[in-house]
């Protein structure tokens, strides 16, 4: 007998059981009865579009690509690349100038960096945003993060002599918004690498991860960018033998998971080195390196695993770094979309739907009453200082203020 | 009193009954079961070029390019102008090819050899090994909505129509047939029907129906099992370039494609419960890969099979030269049985044809003298040709539901109510059918079962063949016939007619879904 012995099919949407659990964990679905969900969105869908494009419904731009629906689902079923990809290839219509600039986190960065102190007295006055509103469509209600004066690399390049005689290296994938708003974090991240022995290199050039332009409609141009990238990761990762950190989870899903699924990009050679920089302490540790922790640090911190730290299923580094700190009270938030997803919430057609997908999270939060939210991903960092006022930091940035 | 009654609701029936109300006869139509439920429901929707006969059948292969052609203009909503290839692999000897082409021309039908890059490129899913392509308008059609529209059709006309009612008799006056006696399996009621011309539709059940009434047709009962992909492996019909053969046409229909057929002779008693054989679905995979590769590794929905209604030369009563043509007898001049007519053989791709020589024989007997405009007047649901239209003339922003509906019943989607969260609720979900689909269909289109609304809406048709679909159309059917308990018993029998689908093929995705299917309904709902 010549029986099938597996079936196989793209994003595996014929594995769909129809069992409707996505449905029941999409954040957005629940508060815009316009996007159809992720299992009509997605492997429903797919049928109908591979009949004819016609099928394919505008609707699926609701979409956050928060990827819950993956983390969800049962059967192996990679829901929110069908929704992706059905968009990329359906969806022609023209980004519009406000998704261009959205996305465009490298050209803005490197635009607004020399002129930081200008931008940034600019973009948070109330005349400013209500001007972006209405021109726009930016929501009035969204701040833009602060552009810094000089940008990470810059400050690494200048250190790279030190970074160097650590006996052990890394290369690191710092991303736009360590380079141009918050170096900081990668100061910290550098900070806690050498208490353990490792120095820190860039990469040749890197380029924007590129998520942006993938969910704004700009694919041609994500595709470019990725390639380039994956040319730098490789000459890290094969020709020097180093390991790539990332301190953002959405940067790390992106290079590892977006770049094959959504763009076509094969990196199975290089996928396995890059990795979130909690999952690299924290096998260090395991390992037997330590950290010298201060004697009286004292704080109180409630983890928000972002959706995208979810679905690498690496919160849970974050988690065990974060409760190893002595003089830390820990709570784990539930798990839950903040509601921002990127450039999504920045929207004004999205804001009222983000605000709300985020509330259940913002009201725990208020509840446990922290010193500080702790969290890997900046976008999360943006919408929950927005919406609750408690402060916002990455584990990395935790661990090195903890440190001795 | 009828002009005529019509034995047989397949296309062969509806079509018949079509042309005879068009050409202003007083119709009745009397089906045992649903419509579509005989042959006509189960074959590949393959809308024919007539390359398939051209080396072997010239006849048949002309009368398909003329009926093709025809149905493209009439019955546009049932019809996907996808175009088919004839693919030659290194196994087939490339010198049939030629002769295949020159047949093609000389019945009229474009053939086009191609490049097999060429192929690759409109068809990327075709088995890349192959060595030679030629192009031909084959298509695909679906066979419920075609029999719905010609029937609707004849109704909008002032025909009249019995469905799930049974012929148990004929009434004669000498050597005349007058009449009809019928049972009706749903209620039991019986009833005798009058017309002076009665024509025997009943495809290979026509065969019993004759001897009723006491004549022999001969008929030589041939199964044919196929096999229903997931989804739509491919956007173009390929077929193999060679002699006719078991499973060489896969066939892209809807949302799926189609993998078939076999042809094995069966006995009557077997036609009203034909299974599909491990054997069958062994050599329908292994065949079909050779098509199209992926096919190994797609998740089968359903194995089906269908009984071709052959017919055996009046002069060869062993059968040995059964002819695929079109069967039209008129028993006077055959047995001296006055006001009796079989239409049997034949193609669903030429249903028009049988319809309207059947239709030719019955006016003359009538003395009526009215010509054939079946070729020119567009079926209901037709007058627009693309279905993108009809969507977007009626609203502005079509849901995806809406544009399923509209794929599905053309500009006759018109009549379905949408607006709010009683009618724009989904009710299947693989399908896109949405609950004002269904309330369409149960109002104007002779619904009494799930099974029957399948056949008009396609619920139950996608890859979870009925697992939610089932128990919300359910709940409107109940409503709208005021019944729950004949419900439960339709949506158990549903069910049941889903999983004799799945069995055949039951592993892997398909019996996980079973499996959950059985969750939901005997676990959760007590059924």
């Amino acid at each position: 007998m010549n029986l099938q012995e597996f079936t196989q099919s793209k994003y595996n949407f014929e594995e769909c059981m129809k069992c409707t659990v996505c449905t029941a964990y999409c954040p957005v679905l629940q508060v815009n009865p316009l996007y159809p969900g992720p299992k009509q969105a997605g492997p429903d869908g797919e049928r109908l579009r591979l009949k004819d494009p016609f099928f394919f419904n505008y609707a699926l731009k609701y979409c956050m690509n928060c990827k819950r629906c993956e983390v969800a689902c049962p059967s192996g079923v990679k829901v929110a690349d069908l929704i992706q990809a059905a968009r990329i290839k359906h969806d022609h219509s023209k980004p519009k100038l406000r998704d261009r600039m959205l996305a465009s986190t490298d050209t803005m960065g490197s635009l607004a960096r020399p002129l930081a102190p200008v931008v940034n007295a600019t973009i948070g006055l109330g005349v400013t945003k209500s001007l972006l509103d209405a021109t726009l469509k930016i929501d009035k209600h969204r701040t833009f993060p602060k552009y810094s004066g000089r940008s990470f690399e810059g400050w690494l390049k200048r250190h790279a002599k030190a970074q160097a005689a650590f006996p052990e290296q890394v290369a690191y994938f710092h991303g736009c918004y360590v380079n141009y708003n918050y170096p900081q974090l990668g100061k910290d991240l550098v900070k806690v690498l050498n208490a353990l022995g490792v120095g820190v290199q860039l990469l040749e050039k890197e380029k924007c991860c590129s998520i942006a332009l993938i969910t704004n409609g700009m694919s041609g141009k994500a595709t470019k960018q990725a390639t380039h990238n994956v040319g730098v990761l490789r000459k890290a990762i094969i020709d020097k033998g180093l390991k790539v950190l990332t301190t953002s989870s959405t940067c790390s899903l992106t290079l590892r998971d977006e770049y094959p699924g959504l763009l076509g990009i094969d990196n199975s050679d290089i996928r396995g080195a890059i990795q979130i920089a909690v999952r690299y302490i924290y096998e260090k540790l395991e390992g037997g390196a330590k950290l010298e922790f201060k004697p009286d640090y004292h704080k109180k911190i409630a983890y928000h695993v972002p959706c995208h730290m979810e679905r690498l299923g690496w919160g849970v580094f974050s988690e065990k770094l974060l409760r190893s700190i002595p003089g830390v009270e820990f709570t784990l938030l539930d798990s839950n979309c903040c509601g921002i997803a990127g450039t999504y919430g920045f929207k004004k057609e999205n804001y009222e739907a983000s605000q709300k997908i985020g509330e259940p999270l913002f009201n725990q939060i208020r509840e446990v009453n922290p010193d500080v939210v702790a969290c890997d991903c900046e976008t999360c960092k943006w919408q929950i200082e927005m919406s609750t006022g408690y402060k916002v930091m990455n584990p990395i940035s935790i661990l090195a203020e903890a440190l001795a | 009193m009828f002009d005529v009654i019509i034995i047989g609701g397949g296309i062969t029936g509806a079509g018949t009954q079509r042309d005879c109300a068009m050409r202003g006869l007083k119709t009745l139509l009397i089906e045992r079961s649903d419509i579509a439920t005989g042959a006509t429901g189960r074959n590949h929707g393959l809308l024919h070029s007539g390359a398939r006969y051209a080396v072997g059948d010239a006849e048949s292969a002309e009368e398909c390019i003329r009926e093709n052609m025809i149905l493209r203009k009439i019955a546009a909503h049932c019809i996907d102008e996808t175009d088919g290839l004839f693919i030659t692999l290194p196994e087939d000897d490339l010198a049939y090819q030629k002769t295949f082409v020159e047949s093609c021309r000389k019945a009229g039908i474009s053939a086009e050899i191609i490049d097999p890059e060429l192929a690759k490129r409109l068809e990327p899913s075709v088995n890349p090994e192959l060595i030679g392509a030629v192009r031909v308008p084959d298509g695909s059609v679906d066979p419920f909505r075609l029999c719905a529209a010609n029937m609707l059709d004849a109704k909008m006309r002032g025909g009249q129509v019995r469905l799930h009612t049974e012929v148990t008799g004929f009434i004669k006056e000498g050597d005349t047939v007058v009449g009809v006696r019928t049972r009706n399996l749903q209620t039991g009621e019986t009833a005798e029907y009058f017309a002076p011309v009665i024509v025997n539709a009943g495809g290979i059940w026509g065969h019993g129906i004759a001897e009723l009434a006491g004549v022999n047709v001969g008929m030589f009962p041939a199964k044919g099992a196929l096999l229903v992909f997931a989804h739509r492996v491919n956007n173009m019909v390929i077929n193999r370039c060679r002699k006719p053969s078991n499973a060489d046409i896969l066939v892209p229909g809807d949302t799926v494609c189609i993998i078939g057929t076999t042809s094995d002779r069966i006995p009557f008693e077997d036609c009203d419960n034909v299974a599909v054989t491990p054997e069958e679905v062994n050599l329908l995979i292994t065949e079909g890969s050779k098509l199209a590769p992926s096919l190994s590794s797609t998740r089968i929905l359903r194995a089906y099979a269908g009984v071709r209604p052959l017919v055996s030369a009046d002069n060869d009563p062993s059968g040995r030269n059964i002819s695929r043509g079109i069967v039209c007898l008129d028993h006077e001049v055959r047995d001296g049985l006055k006001g009796f007519v079989t239409i049997t053989g034949g193609k669903l791709m030429t249903y028009r044809l049988m319809a309207e020589m059947a239709t030719d024989m019955v006016c003359k007997k009538l003395g009526v003298n009215e010509v054939c405009k079946t070729a020119e007047v567009p079926l209901p649901g037709s007058e627009e040709k693309s279905y993108e239209d009809v969507a977007k003339k009626i609203w502005e922003n079509p849901t995806t539901a809406q544009k399923a509906a509209a794929s599905r019943h053309g500009t006759a989607v018109a009549a379905m109510p949408t607006g709010g969260r009683r009618n724009d609720a989904l009710i299947c979900e693989c399908e896109e059918v949405s609950a004002g689909e269904i309330k369409k269909a149960i109002e104007h289109m002779d619904v009494s079962s799930l099974t029957d609304l399948r056949r008009r809406t396609r619920i139950g048709m996608g890859t979870c063949q009925g697992e939610f679909c089932a128990c919300r159309a359910a709940g409107l059917l109940a409503k709208a016939h005021g019944c729950i308990e004949r419900e439960r018993k339709d949506l158990s029998d549903f069910l049941q007619e889903r999983w004799k689908g799945n069995y055949p093929i039951g592993w892997g995705d398909t019996l996980r879904e079973a499996e959950y299917t059985q969750w939901v309904y005997k676990h959760v709902l007590g059924i």
